[in-house]
């Protein structure tokens, strides 16, 4: 069975369709990615997944259950974790305490340890933290305020956070881009060693088309709200509709 | 060297030895202030004290959550009037403290519905309502507010060899230090974490499972909890409460407490709340003055000093912990 479905999902904002009629399933441990030009609805999917946004119609299924009306904190509860396209970080906080967010889920939330200073969770959840950070090698960042971060630690952190979660859906939105070549390579590398390590499905969001086809198992194309294409890499690419999508008629 | 060997020595409320020396040092300098100061300064630090404890709880609101409120007299009025009444009744003063805080408390919780919605300055104009409306129900009902007369309320007896305003000064000095650790350990937690995120990106906290309803409303409670007591505590020291005591004016008290001391720093509320009491008792002779000293030291604050009296105490610190190296 599919870990994600989602079946004729539609949302407009005023005139606009952002999403029509969108089909989708991811599987376990499978990397979908989904490509298409700007504006063809690829965040607004997310948005509407993570209960961001609430679409008009259709449905979202994960494992079986609806995520339909539930508030973005209950989707997290689920095990769906998700990065942004345009870095939302705590910027006042340290790299360490963005991912300790990150397991806030984790905790129990007993008012009275907050209160009384009792910390043995915190601990726990700090050791996961920390080997998280290990693998991430944020180790040289990890007392530092994010926002004094350069742009490519910040979304490392970023994804760090989203894995703090223990998803079993992580989606990423644009995790590479702005990030210099050999960033990119890097950053490509670590999201095989994530799925090998900690085997959560991925759903990804790309433009670099090469590093996008490299990684994905399956493919999704999009445009204008509507789901053009799906397949292999390969068959995706050589499309019609994808290539009339990106490179116009003749 | 400064060596942490385990994520528990890094929790700790204070880390380092000499950190330790000073901030006992400066308990016990303030413990025995009775001994070397006269009645006058020692009513004044009781003040300062008990402003310490509503500022601390505007701190948690304010600066952490990130949440404005303009209704700060609205509690503190609900909590005096409430530990007034409870106290006449018959109810101890101790449990009428707590039930003082608890009643504002429950008010902060329904006063933080409309944050759900509302951000930034809506949210200011919704709770400044709510401030206003609380002093019109306490001036126009005689019922609550004792009527022409005012609430009169027993003070506190001279416990053991102290005097009356050394009794006062103790206890305020304990409370006020109870509730300083009880705002260190809240932002320290998961619990001071979340309210951190809410204020610095909602969407992310959201999206991370951090339920905005929850906390939001659990930092209105808090805060109003911590304004509550104070309240009561006004009411302790003064012996007898009026209306008029209430108006907005308390409100702006809070708001420049908040800000000259420092946001979301504990040790911030401490030094507004100082400003906010010393500063009208240094300026008694020209009385007209205080609303602009505070306007400017608002305005001078968010220019130079984003992080207040708090900031700057930090950056000393800072200073002479890398000396001579900058």
């Amino acid at each position: 069975m599919a870990l994600l479905e989602i079946q004729d999902l539609n949302i407009s904002f005023g005139g606009i369709q952002a999403l029509a009629g969108v089909d989708l399933s991811v599987e376990p441990e499978e990397i979908l990615t989904v490509i298409g030009p700007n504006g063809s609805g690829k965040t607004t999917l997310f948005n509407c997944i993570s209960g961001v946004y609430k679409p008009t119609s259709g449905a979202v299924r994960f494992e079986g259950e609806s995520l339909l009306g539930l508030s973005p904190d209950s989707v997290a509860q689920r095990g769906i974790a998700r990065t942004f396209q345009n870095l939302r970080l705590f910027m006042h906080m340290t790299v360490l305490d963005n991912l300790m967010l990150g397991r806030h889920i984790k905790f129990k939330k007993n008012p009275l340890h907050a209160f009384l200073r009792v910390r043995t969770e915190e601990l726990e959840h700090r050791a996961v933290v920390e080997e998280l950070i290990d693998f991430l090698e944020l180790q040289a960042w990890r007392a530092a305020r994010i926002s004094d971060c350069p742009y490519g630690i910040q979304k490392r952190a970023e994804m760090g956070r989203a894995l703090a979660l223990e998803p079993k859906l992580l989606m990423l939105d644009e995790p590479i881009s702005g990030l210099t070549a050999e960033e990119k390579q890097e950053t490509a590398y670590l999201i095989t060693e994530i799925k090998g390590r900690f085997k959560p499905a991925i759903l990804l969001v790309e433009h670099d088309l090469r590093i996008a086809s490299a990684l994905a198992d399956r493919m999704v194309a999009m445009d204008n709200g509507v789901k053009i294409a799906q397949g292999s890499p390969e068959e995706v690419q050589r499309h019609p509709e994808v290539i009339r999508a990106y490179l116009g008629d003749e | 060297m400064d060596l942490i060997q385990s994520y528990a020595e890094e929790l700790k409320l204070i880390r380092k030895p000499f950190t330790k020396v000073w901030v006992w040092g400066l308990v016990l300098a303030v413990f025995l202030l009775p001994l070397y100061t006269d009645q006058s300064l020692v009513y004044i630090a009781t003040l300062v004290f008990m402003f310490t404890i509503g500022t601390m709880g505007q701190n948690l609101l304010i600066g952490f959550t990130g949440q404005i409120s303009f209704g700060q007299a609205g509690f503190l009025a609900i909590g005096a009037f409430t530990f007034g009444h409870l106290v006449r009744m018959g109810v101890p003063w101790p449990l009428a403290l707590v039930c003082a805080g608890l009643v504002a408390g429950v008010f902060g919780l329904l006063v933080g519905f409309p944050s759900l919605r509302l951000k930034g300055p809506y949210l200011a104009i919704a709770t400044l309502g709510f401030g206003v409306a609380v002093y019109q129900i306490f001036a126009n009902s005689p019922l609550l507010s004792g009527g022409r007369m005012g609430l009169t309320i027993e003070k506190l007896e001279p416990f053991w060899i102290l005097s009356a305003e050394q009794t006062y000064f103790y206890l305020y000095f304990l409370i006020a230090g109870l509730f300083t650790l009880l705002a260190y350990n809240i932002v320290s937690s998961y619990m001071g974490r979340a309210f951190i995120a809410v204020r610095d990106n909602d969407i992310a906290a959201e999206v991370l499972g951090v339920s905005l309803t929850r906390y939001k409303l659990l930092s209105f409670a808090i805060s109003s909890f911590y304004v509550g007591v104070q309240g009561g505590l006004l009411a302790l020291v003064l012996g007898y409460l009026e209306p008029n005591m209430f108006t907005f004016l308390v409100t702006i008290d809070f708001l420049v407490a908040v800000i000259v001391g420092g946001l979301a720093l504990v040790e911030g509320s401490i030094l507004g709340a100082a400003f906010v009491v010393l500063a009208p008792q240094v300026l008694a002779e020209y009385r007209a003055l205080v609303p602009m000293i505070y306007g400017l030291a608002i305005i001078l604050v968010l220019i130079f000093e984003p992080l207040g009296l708090a900031g700057r105490w930090l950056k000393m610190r800072l200073y002479f912990r890398n000396w001579p190296f900058r």
